[in-house]
């Protein structure tokens, strides 16, 4: 749409000193974070520190963004999104970009800390997510937008944060922005009313996308089959199965719910792994067998078709025999 | 409260137009009845975005509507995102005229310090998420959108996803054009669910001519038609004066 316009907040270069017209803060960009679906968010230097800015063009937009901050910065006791410090309007060649200002989350995009750091990570980090979104959900709101690229790991111990509040809804409302892969209308499983099973929905595609990072798309039809067998295909994900299956038909009614049963499971993995190679190997015997066992069945009886058949044309010919003498 | 209900003419095409009105006035004149033209311009994955663009954009201009143009593939997520953000916008646009005549003729939303928006915003959420919102889709069935429907039938499917998702009541109707031996052909009625949509595409049959001025021309007059039915249902047996 706007295309043209956007260009000029869109790449704000480095050591431009970005100047509040309402409370005259003034901010020195030092680099760009990145790209969002209404504006540009640049870290930059203040009296603060560092903190993040996001830069946009449509002022309702940025003002929707900047209420639900404001919403979850006043929730006590957790963390939830970036803490909000405030908002303004940047007056720059005579156009007006309106902006607002966050803390600056230093972190790691949630996959490649869990290629880095290692794969039992997800789990844990996704222990972390369900909590946050437990928190989320208890105060009215629905995440919405909930992706990997959404998601940062920071610190030590290390923390999982999430980054935009874009897609944030009030309960019970049309779910505002969403990406398709982790949207749950784009396979055809549930409506996009923003509801607790909506993001928990998301936090089981987010941990298929870790074990599928092409992704892939939705099949023309039975899409969820075609996922289920996407987790068992992964020896990551199959660890997580009954979770995962839970979260795609939307049987959690809340994400302390799914957050007990990865709980558990976690617990259970990890007692599988402190003594590691035998108990593996006998589990992937185990599994082999449970996975051959129909295969067996199904066998025997064809055999059983087969030898049965051969009885009655044993009979049949014998009855011939004894017509023709 | 009655709080209204938000009319939408959505334009689904592939090009230039070629027979019958100029569709931007047709448009023009579709602003001017209080209902709002979207226009999505459906591209194939090589093809160049210059061939039909202005008439796109024009459409969607003299409409007061928005457009964008698309690859097939991303059809489904722009349907339902221009049908959302046209919704916000036309209500934005009431809301601007209300602040007008409490604040004064210049006003403008971003002439409030940023802490008021912040309320502005909030009706306007609370509007887009309950106000009554009646789709009229125009779907353009010329030769060369003819591999391309099953993704807009994908898309239709998407859109009502979202918009049952919804406080507020939707109703859709579904126009082909050119039809099959009338330049603009009714596929569906309005009804409030898109789910028997499955049933009716198989049926479109694809011609050479783009009568896009005239399709617009026949959406109005539809939704003419619906609102006094409606006037005659509600009112008893009162005729809405209608503006054709």
């Amino acid at each position: 749409m706007a295309a043209t316009s956007k260009n000029q907040a869109a790449n704000v270069p480095r050591g431009t000193r970005i100047r509040g017209k309402w409370n005259k803060q003034s901010y020195q960009v030092i680099k760009k974070l990145g790209n969002g679906a209404l504006g540009t968010v640049y870290l930059a230097d203040s009296n603060r520190g560092n903190v993040a800015i996001k830069v946009g063009i449509d002022s309702m937009s940025i003002t929707s963004e900047v209420n639900v901050l404001k919403q979850l910065s006043m929730v006590q006791g957790t963390v939830l999104g970036p803490f909000f410090y405030e908002v303004d309007d940047w007056e720059m060649n005579g156009r007006c970009y309106p902006f607002y200002v966050m803390e600056y989350i230093n972190g790691e995009p949630l996959f490649s800390f869990i290629e880095r750091r290692g794969k039992e990570w997800l789990g844990i980090l996704m222990l972390q997510l369900l909590r946050d979104l437990g928190a989320l959900h208890r105060e009215g709101w629905v995440f919405g937008d909930l992706k990997p690229d959404n998601l940062l790991v920071e610190g030590s111990p290390p923390t999982i944060r999430w980054l935009d509040v874009g897609g944030t809804t009030g309960m019970g409302r049309s779910v505002k922005e969403f990406t398709e892969f982790f949207d749950r209308g784009y396979w055809g499983l549930g409506t996009r009313v923003a509801e607790p099973s909506y993001d928990l929905f998301s936090a089981a595609m987010v941990m298929i996308n870790a074990a599928y990072p092409q992704r892939f798309e939705r099949p023309k039809k039975d899409s969820e089959l075609f996922l289920l067998n996407k987790i068992e295909k992964s020896p990551l994900l199959n660890a997580y199965k009954p979770i995962l299956k839970k979260a795609l038909k939307g049987s959690y009614q809340n994400a302390s719910e799914m957050r007990q049963e990865l709980f558990s499971l976690l617990q259970g993995v990890k007692s599988v792994a402190s003594n590691r190679s035998p108990t593996s190997s006998k589990s992937r015997v185990k599994s082999r067998q449970k996975r051959q066992k129909p295969k067996k069945q199904k066998r025997s009886g064809w055999i059983e078709t087969v030898l049965l058949f051969a009885f009655i044309l044993f009979f049949y010919t014998l009855y011939l025999v004894g017509h023709v003498f | 409260m009655k709080k209204g209900t938000l009319r939408q003419i959505l334009l689904i095409t592939d090009g230039c137009s070629n027979q019958g009105e100029d569709p931007v006035a047709m448009a023009a004149l579709a602003r001017e009845h209080g209902m709002t033209v979207n226009v999505i311009g459906v591209l194939d994955e090589n093809e160049r975005t210059d061939s039909g663009l202005k008439e796109i954009e024009n459409i969607a201009l003299s409409g007061g509507g928005i457009h964008q143009l698309v690859y097939a593939r991303q059809l489904s997520h722009t349907v339902q995102m221009v049908t959302r953000k046209a919704m916000t916008q036309t209500i934005q646009g009431f809301i601007h005229k209300e602040l007008q005549s409490i604040l004064g003729a210049e006003k403008e939303i971003e002439d409030l310090p940023p802490d008021k928006r912040g309320q502005v915003v909030e009706v306007v959420d609370e509007l887009g998420e309950t106000m009554d919102l009646e789709v009229l889709i125009m779907i353009d069935t010329s030769a060369s959108m003819q591999h391309k429907l099953p993704t807009v039938e994908d898309a239709l499917l998407d859109l009502s996803i979202s918009l049952h998702s919804r406080i507020g009541q939707n109703e859709y109707a579904l126009y082909a054009f050119p039809g099959k031996r009338k330049q603009v052909e009714q596929l569906m009625d309005w009804t409030p669910q898109m789910k028997d949509i499955h049933t009716i595409f198989p049926k479109l049959s694809s011609g050479g001519i783009t009568p896009t001025g005239p399709a617009l021309k026949e959406a109005i007059e539809a939704y003419q038609k619906k609102r006094s039915k409606r006037g005659l249902l509600e009112d008893g047996g009162y005729f809405e004066e209608s503006g054709s």
